[in-house]
């Protein structure tokens, strides 16, 4: 065991003085390897990231959230309509919600105005998000007037503006009481937008969601889980489209390791055939060409992966956001949570280290069998 | 669902797999055909000099399928949230029915590559290469199999479609369905126990034997090998039966994935890597037996199964002692005096 460890040693350390002996050649594929590997990494670790972040947003939102439909189209919740649900078992509370949209044509923006269950602001005034508040420029205690779509004009007073905390989802939202809000829209008395139900054990969803289609067949259930379970795919296949657009980049890189590998020079081709002469097998050149595209690749793997972390969580992604993030006028500004999960890794390692192995396979072996005399006989 | 990254990964894998199979068959095709160690000629020599490409690429695939095996698990386990009802990597692969036949096919292909690759190796190290036509005859019948591997994987993603309701673990490895995973789950534990232990102590005993004799009888490689392989079963019943429930400290959770999880340490991992590289080298064992008499090879595969007995041996212990301490280190009483 040690003879073998001894010998891997040595080994390893001749390759390493030989890469130092090329500088340039072997920094520039290794600047290329880097490359490659810092762009995967931060479409991956992006889109992790934000995948999480939504998880963690709608971990706080209604198990079920029940819709009316008119002809097929999402409506109102008439008066009587949430008695009509009764009693399901498992379902902890019902809440009647209030909100919706309001294009605002000063900021050229949609802002999400609702009724908070508890701690509504007092009649006049409004809570407001943080991307509001930079947008038009409010402070507590500033007037605000927003025209409704009677034509009629209403001023409200800001009460307070959100932590900055909770941005990803309040960016846009705006809070008021319900008479304001019943005001502001002429919103029909006794009528609500949708109802949240809260379902205690997850294992019961299901059962509520069915039960909830039997008794109120006009009524769309939206389950979280479905929501988490589609914004996961959605991010998804955003990366694994810019995936495989990068791959163009990723043949390229291979086409390029190809060729760097095969095209020896002329004093590496007497080196190998001096190694040869004085005893190497063409089982050990191959060795020693293994560890020289281990080195390079897992020193290239690391340096982008680091790169790609700090770019991804300290420069928020600028490269790749507009692809992989969506769009919005008042896009909230929120940082990433730093994350790195195995799985992504592990994918990131199939997609530059496999497809690097592979390229220079051939090479390598072509290299090896050189004959010690053809390349010593000039 | 092939816009995943991981699956693209795989897909990717397997294709190189492939290629790189189906690359080297003409040349298969060659050496069976136009070998001869006593002629000088030019193309005999090309012929000896592609051999180590070819021996190359094959090392090659082997560590993409080990990779390729963990990754495909690995990605199950994380995919079980798009399907309904799915709750870890046994979900997942009960999306459609291509599943669990393309894992046992990834591991099926590991394993035989292994033992090529041990063929290759006592073969390279004889002067005259004694086994090259057999190698690649061997290669040929490879070939096919990596394909059908990859083509039922392929399968499996293509089928994936998000609003499937698949069973999980819970309702497979529970008593009472039909499947061979649920037999060996429905053991009791002290059968379970006795099964794991006893396969495992019969296969370190053989492995010791063999190496400690020298490894010259070829029973007892024969005997090394089939006790590996009744070894990676009786694991894989244990972990099935009683390791898993210590592991997750519940009675009735027999998930032989869940132990990968992070909620539990990713300790799958240290019990799965020893006990496949110790098969690995114990099915080995067994592949390069017939050869042992040969002229040139009288004294290298003699070595090299002794090697091989070495690590299997140790890997199987490592694999027992790594249960044992699970089992020790969990609060759960499953065996009442």
């Amino acid at each position: 065991m040690k003879l073998w460890l001894a010998r891997r040693r040595y080994l390893i350390d001749f390759t390493l003085l030989a890469l130092a002996r090329r500088k340039t050649r072997n920094l520039g594929l290794l600047l290329v390897y880097t490359v490659l590997v810092f762009m995967l990494a931060s479409v991956t670790l992006y889109s992790h990231a934000l995948r999480q972040e939504a998880a963690r947003v709608l971990a706080n939102s209604p198990e079920v959230i029940v819709q009316r439909m008119v002809a097929g189209r999402h409506d109102l919740i008439p008066p009587g309509y949430i008695e009509k649900i009764g009693r399901i078992r498992g379902v902890q509370t019902r809440e009647a919600r209030l909100w919706g949209y309001y294009y605002d044509a000063v900021t050229r923006a949609n802002y999400t105005f609702m009724v908070p269950a508890q701690g509504a602001p007092a009649a006049g005034e409004i809570v407001v998000g943080p991307a509001l508040e930079r947008s038009r420029g409010l402070a507590k205690s500033n007037g605000i007037s927003f025209r409704s779509y009677s034509g009629k004009l209403h001023t409200f007073v800001v009460a307070d503006v959100l932590p900055q905390a909770s941005e990803l989802v309040s960016a846009d939202l705006v809070l008021m009481s319900e008479e304001s809000f019943r005001a502001f829209f002429d919103y029909p008395a006794g009528h609500y937008t949708d109802i949240a139900l809260s379902v205690a054990n997850p294992l019961e969803v299901r059962n509520v969601a069915l039960k909830l289609a039997a008794a109120l067949p006009d009524a769309r259930p939206i389950l979280r889980d479905e929501v988490l379970r589609t914004y996961a795919s959605i991010f998804d296949w955003r990366e694994g489209i810019v995936l495989a657009l990068l791959s163009a980049a990723i043949l390229a890189f291979g086409i390029l390791a190809w060729d760097k590998a095969s095209g020896l020079s002329a004093e590496e081709k007497r080196e190998i055939g001096i190694l040869k002469a004085i005893g190497w097998e063409t089982g050990d050149v191959i060795k020693m060409k293994f560890w020289e595209g281990l080195l390079v690749s897992l020193t290239a793997f690391l340096l982008g992966f680091v790169a790609a972390y700090v770019h991804v969580f300290h420069f928020a992604a600028a490269l790749f956001e507009p692809v992989l993030k969506g769009w919005a006028v008042l896009y909230p500004r929120f940082q990433l949570t730093p994350q790195i999960d195995g799985l992504q890794v592990a994918t990131l390692f199939f997609f530059t280290v496999v497809p690097y192995a592979a390229a220079v396979l051939v090479p390598i072996w072509k290299a090896a069998i050189t004959d010690p005399d053809s390349v010593m006989r000039w | 669902m092939l816009f995943q990254p991981a699956i693209i990964a795989l897909l990717l894998a397997s294709a190189l797999c492939v290629l790189a199979l189906a690359a080297s068959a003409p040349f298969a095709v060659e050496v069976i055909r136009r070998w001869n160690i006593k002629s000088g000629s030019e193309r005999q020599l090309q012929l000896e000099r592609r051999t180590y490409l070819f021996s190359t690429l094959l090392g090659f695939v082997l560590a993409l399928q080990l990779a390729a095996v963990l990754l495909f698990v690995f990605n199950a386990e994380k995919m079980s949230a798009m399907f309904v009802g799915a709750m870890c990597a046994v979900g997942t692969l009960n999306v459609n029915a291509f599943g669990f036949p393309a894992l046992n096919a990834k591991i099926a292909v590991f394993f035989l590559a292994a033992m090529w690759l041990a063929i290759n190796h006592v073969d390279s190290r004889a002067r005259d290469y004694p086994l090259v036509r057999i190698k690649y005859a061997l290669l040929l019948i490879l070939a096919p199999l990596l394909a059908a591997s990859a083509w039922v994987e392929l399968q499996y993603f293509l089928g994936l479609k998000a609003d499937v309701i698949t069973s999980c673990c819970g309702s497979l490895f529970s008593e009472g369905s039909p499947t061979l995973a649920a037999e060996a789950s429905a053991m009791k534990p002290l059968p379970a126990m006795w099964l794991f232990y006893a396969s495992l102590g019969a296969v370190i005993a053989l492995a010791a034997a063999h190496g400690i004799g020298g490894a010259r009888r070829a029973w007892l490689a024969y005997a090394l090998a089939a006790a590996s392989a009744a070894a990676f079963a009786g694991t894989i019943a244990g972990i099935l039966s009683f390791v898993s429930l210590y592991v997750y400290e519940h009675p009735n959770h027999h998930c032989p994935f869940c132990i990968l999880k992070p909620e539990y340490g990713y300790q799958g991992y240290l019990l799965y890597l020893p006990l496949f590289v110790a098969t690995a080298a114990g099915l080995a064992v067994g592949a390069v037996q017939p050869f042992a008499r040969r002229e040139s090879l009288r004294d290298i595969v003699p070595a090299f199964s002794r090697h091989l007995a070495t690590v299997a041996a140790n890997g199987f212990a490592l694999t027992a002692a790594i249960a044992s301490v699970m089992i020790w280190q969990s609060r759960l009483i499953l065996l009442t005096q």
